[in-house]
C-alpha cells in the first residue's frame, strides 16, 4: 500500500506551524521526544521508545571464520528491518532506498567509529572469531527511525554478554553461562545519531523530526556523536543547501543532545544490573506490566491534583459565557463562498461553541448529558475510571484551553479535521467529568 | 600508525603533495556521440566516466512522473577491474546503492530540476580505476557531463575529499590516507555561493576540528571549480572553432 499523501492544506498548516516556532506536539525546537529503554530477560534485547516510534533491537553472536583480509577481527553485522507492521508504507520485498540508506547510516555510525573493540572478538587468529549481529526491528513508526535505532543499537550492544571460551592448542571450548559467566563487549565510545530536519530551504530547523514533520521537511542532516564530542558520522540528505555555520550550529547541538542521551543509557544499564543482582524481576514482562503490545497508551503525566477543583471553579468562574454571534464568514458575492486555502478554517470553533452554550444550559441537569454522550465515549470511560487521577489530570489541562476564549481559536481553526474528530472523544469525557463532580457537590 | 607516516615532518604527504594540494586533475567533456553530454575525468589516479542522457519522457514506469519537475534517475558503477582485488558485482551491493543515492540528492539539488517537468534526465557514472575520492571524482565528472548535455544548473557542484591527521587537515585524500581509518570528509559545494549540497563524514573527528576540515575541503572544492571551469572554456572553444571553420568552408 501506498503512503496516504498529505493533503496540502495539512502540508500548509504544518509549515505554518514551524513558522511561528511551534510544533504540532508541543515541543520546542531542540527538544527530543521522551525516550523510554527497556531490557528484556536475555541479554542483548531491548525496546526503545522515542515518542511513539518504537525499536526492538537484539544482538546476537557465533564463532565464524575471519575474512581474509582482516584474520584477527571479529565481523559485525548490522540489519535494520522495516517490517509493513510497522507502517502500511513500509513493503516485504526488495529493500527501499529509505532501508538501504539507513542501514548503510547505522554501519558507519558504528562500524566506521570502531565503536567495539573488533580485535577482542578474535578467538583463533584465521581460524575462528565471533560475528555479533544487530538486528533492529521497527515496531512503530512516528518518524525519526535513524534516531531511535541508534539508541536501540548500542543500548542492545552494552546490554549484550557473549560466552566464555577458552582455547587450548588447538581445541576451543565455549562455556554455557552456567559453567562461567558470560562477558560484556568491549566498548570504546557509544555513538549517537541526532536527526535535524530543515524546513523552507534551511530557515528553520527543529531536533527530532516526528513522522509528520518528516513528510514536510526539505531536507535531513543526521550527526553521529558520542559523549567526548567526537563526531562518528555526518550525513546530509534531501534538496536543501546548507551552509558551513547551519552545520557547526547542528553539531553543537548534537553535543549537548548527545551527552543526555548516552546518559539515560547508562541510568536504564544501570538500573537493570542492579535489578538482576538483587534478583528482582526484569525483561519486558516487567518493565512493560500494564501495556498491551498491541495498543499505543495514553502517556501517564504526573500533575499536581491537589486543588484541581478548586482551580476548575475559578476558571470557570473567571471566563466569560462564549458569545451568541458566530464569526461572520466572508461572502464575496451574493451566493458565493470560498473553498480551499483563503479562509481559516471555522468548523471547530462553531462546534465547540455550540457545545460549550449546551453545556451552559445544561448546567444543572449533567447528568443527562453524560449519559447523552455518543457509545464509543462510553465504552472509553471504564478504562479511565481505572486510573481516576490522570483523568482529572487530564480535564484540568483541557479546560484551560477550552474556556479561554483566544487559545481556544487558534487550538480550534488549525486543527485538521480528521484530527479534530479523533480528538473530541477524550475531550468531550472531561467535560462530563467534571460537571458530574460539580453536581456531586 | 601501523609503519606508515601519513605527513612528514616537513609536511609532506605521502605522494609528495602539500597538505592542501590536489591531486593532478584531467578532463575531457564530449568523449561519446550516442550519449546527451558525456565526460571523462581524471584527479591523480581515480578515473571516471560520465554519460547522461536526457531530459526525456520517463522510461519505466510512468507511476514515477514528477508534474513540477525532472526525476534525477543516477547509477553508480564500478568497474571489475577498477580495485586491488577484482570486484565481483559492478553495482547492487549496499555500498554502491547508497553512493548512487548521494549522487542523485546530489545532482538533485543543482540542477533546476523544475524546468522540465514530467521529464527524466538519467546519469550513468562509472569509476574505471580507484584511488581514493570516489564520489567526488563522480560528482565532478557528472557535473561536467550534465555541462556537455546542455541542462541548466545553479551551479557547478564541485566536490573534494578532506580528512584530518595529526592537527592538519587534508585535501583530496588518496587511497591510501583514506584506508588509514582517519576522518573522511565528502562535500560538493556550489563555489559561487558555499551552499552545501552534501556532506558526509566517516569516522571519528572532534566536533572542534570539524570547522577546520570543512574550510580545507571548500577550499579544495573551489580549485577543482578553477579547473572545472577551465575545462569548459576550453571545450567552447574548441567546439565553436569547428563550427567556425565548417561555417567558413
Amino acid at each position: 500500500m501506498r503512503e496516504t499523501p498529505l493533503s496540502s492544506c495539512e502540508r500548509a498548516f504544518l509549515l505554518q506551524a514551524i513558522t511561528d516556532k511551534k510544533r504540532v506536539d508541543g515541543r520546542q525546537t531542540y527538544d527530543y521526544r521522551n525516550i523510554k529503554i527497556t531490557f528484556g530477560t536475555e541479554y542483548g534485547c531491548c525496546i526503545v521508545e522515542l515518542g511513539k516510534t518504537r525499536v526492538l533491537g537484539q544482538v546476537s553472536c557465533e564463532l565464524v571464520a575471519p575474512k581474509m583480509n582482516r584474520p584477527t577481527e571479529g565481523i559485525l553485522f548490522f540489519n535494520l528491518e522495516l517490517s509493513s507492521m510497522a507502517s502500511p508504507a513500509f513493503e516485504t520485498g526488495r529493500p527501499s532506498e529509505l532501508l538501504v540508506k539507513l542501514n548503510r547510516l547505522l554501519e558507519r555510525c558504528l562500524r566506521n567509529s570502531k565503536c567495539i573493540d573488533t580485535e577482542s572478538l578474535c578467538v583463533q587468529a584465521g581460524e575462528k572469531v565471533w560475528q555479533i549481529r544487530v538486528d533492529l526491528h521497527l515496531l512503530n513508526h512516528e518518524g525519526n527511525i535513524m534516531d531511535a535505532a541508534s539508541i536501540a543499537a548500542v543500548a542492545a550492544l552494552c546490554h549484550f554478554r557473549r560466552p566464555d571460551v577458552s582455547v587450548q592448542g588447538e581445541e576451543v571450548t565455549v562455556y554455557s553461562p552456567e559453567e562461567r559467566d558470560p562477558v560484556p563487549l568491549s566498548m570504546h565510545h557509544m555513538p549517537i545519531c541526532v536527526s535535524f530536519a530543515f524546513f523552507q530551504q534551511g530557515t528553520f530547523l527543529l531536533v527530532d523530526p516526528s513522522e509528520r514533520e518528516e513528510r514536510v521537511m526539505d531536507g535531513l542532516l543526521v550527526i553521529a556523536m558520542n559523549k567526548h564530542r567526537e563526531i562518528c558520522t555526518i550525513q546530509s540528505s534531501g534538496g536543501i543547501m546548507l551552509l558551513k555555520e547551519q552545520v557547526l550550529r547542528c553539531s553543537k547541538v548534537a553535543g549537548v543532545k548527545v551527552a543526555e542521551i548516552t546518559e539515560l543509557i547508562q541510568k536504564a544499564l544501570e538500573n537493570d544490573r542492579k535489578i538482576r543482582k538483587e534478583g528482582g524481576k526484569f525483561g519486558f514482562a516487567e518493565s512493560l506490566p500494564d501495556q498491551k503490545i498491541t495498543a499505543l497508551k495514553i502517556e501517564k503525566n504526573v500533575v499536581d491534583t491537589s486543588n484541581v477543583k478548586d482551580k476548575a471553579e475559578k476558571i470557570i468562574s473567571e471566563s466569560q459565557p462564549p458569545s451568541d454571534v458566530v464569526t461572520k464568514p466572508v461572502v464575496r458575492a451574493v451566493g458565493t463562498a470560498q473553498i480551499g486555502e483563503g479562509i481559516e478554517n471555522t468548523w471547530g470553533e462553531l462546534e465547540e461553541e455550540e457545545d460549550e452554550e449546551e453545556e451552559d444550559e445544561d448546567d444543572d441537569d449533567a447528568d443527562i448529558v453524560s449519559t447523552s454522550i455518543e457509545s464509543d465515549k462510553v465504552t472509553e470511560k471504564p478504562a479511565k475510571k481505572t486510573s481516576a487521577d490522570i483523568v482529572i489530570s487530564d480535564s484540568e489541562e483541557e479546560d484551560v484551553v477550552i474556556l479561554q476564549p483566544e487559545p481556544q481559536a487558534k487550538a480550534s481553526s488549525s486543527q485538521a479535521p480528521e484530527e479534530d474528530q479523533d480528538k473530541s472523544p477524550v475531550r468531550k469525557t472531561p467535560h462530563s467529568k467534571k460537571k458530574k463532580k460539580r453536581s456531586s457537590h | 600508525m601501523a609503519g606508515l607516516e601519513l605527513l612528514s615532518d616537513q609536511g609532506y604527504r605521502v605522494d609528495g603533495r602539500k597538505s592542501g594540494e590536489l591531486r593532478k586533475i584531467q578532463a575531457r567533456m564530449g568523449v561519446f556521440a550516442q550519449a546527451d553530454g558525456s565526460a571523462y575525468m581524471e584527479q591523480g589516479n581515480t578515473k571516471a566516466l560520465a554519460v547522461v542522457y536526457g531530459p526525456h519522457e520517463i522510461r519505466g514506469s510512468r507511476a514515477k512522473t514528477l508534474h513540477d519537475r525532472a526525476v534525477v534517475n543516477c547509477q553508480y558503477s564500478m568497474a571489475t577491474f577498477s580495485t586491488g582485488e577484482r570486484k565481483r558485482r559492478p553495482h547492487g551491493d549496499r555500498t554502491s546503492t547508497e553512493m548512487t543515492m548521494h549522487l542523485k540528492q546530489t545532482f538533485e539539488a543543482a540542477i533546476l530540476t523544475q524546468l522540465y517537468p514530467r521529464c527524466q534526465i538519467d546519469i550513468y557514472v562509472q569509476i574505471l580505476q580507484a584511488d581514493g575520492g570516489n564520489y567526488c571524482t563522480c560528482v565532478n565528472a557528472a557535473t561536467l557531463a550534465v555541462i556537455d548535455a546542455g541542462i541548466p544548473m545553479r551551479d557547478y557542484v564541485c566536490a573534494s575529499s578532506a580528512g584530518f591527521i595529526e592537527d592538519t587537515p587534508l585535501a583530496d585524500l588518496s587511497y591510501v590516507e583514506e584506508a588509514s581509518g582517519g576522518p573522511q570528509l565528502a562535500l560538493a559545494l556550489l563555489p559561487k555561493s558555499d551552499q552545501i549540497a552534501l556532506l558526509e563524514m566517516n569516522s571519528r573527528l572532534h566536533e572542534d576540528h570539524l570547522d577546520r576540515v570543512i574550510d580545507a575541503a571548500s577550499k579544495a572544492c573551489k580549485d577543482v571549480y578553477a579547473v572545472l571551469d577551465q575545462v569548459v572554456r576550453d571545450h567552447l572553444q574548441e567546439v565553436t572553432a569547428l563550427i567556425g571553420d565548417r561555417g567558413s568552408a
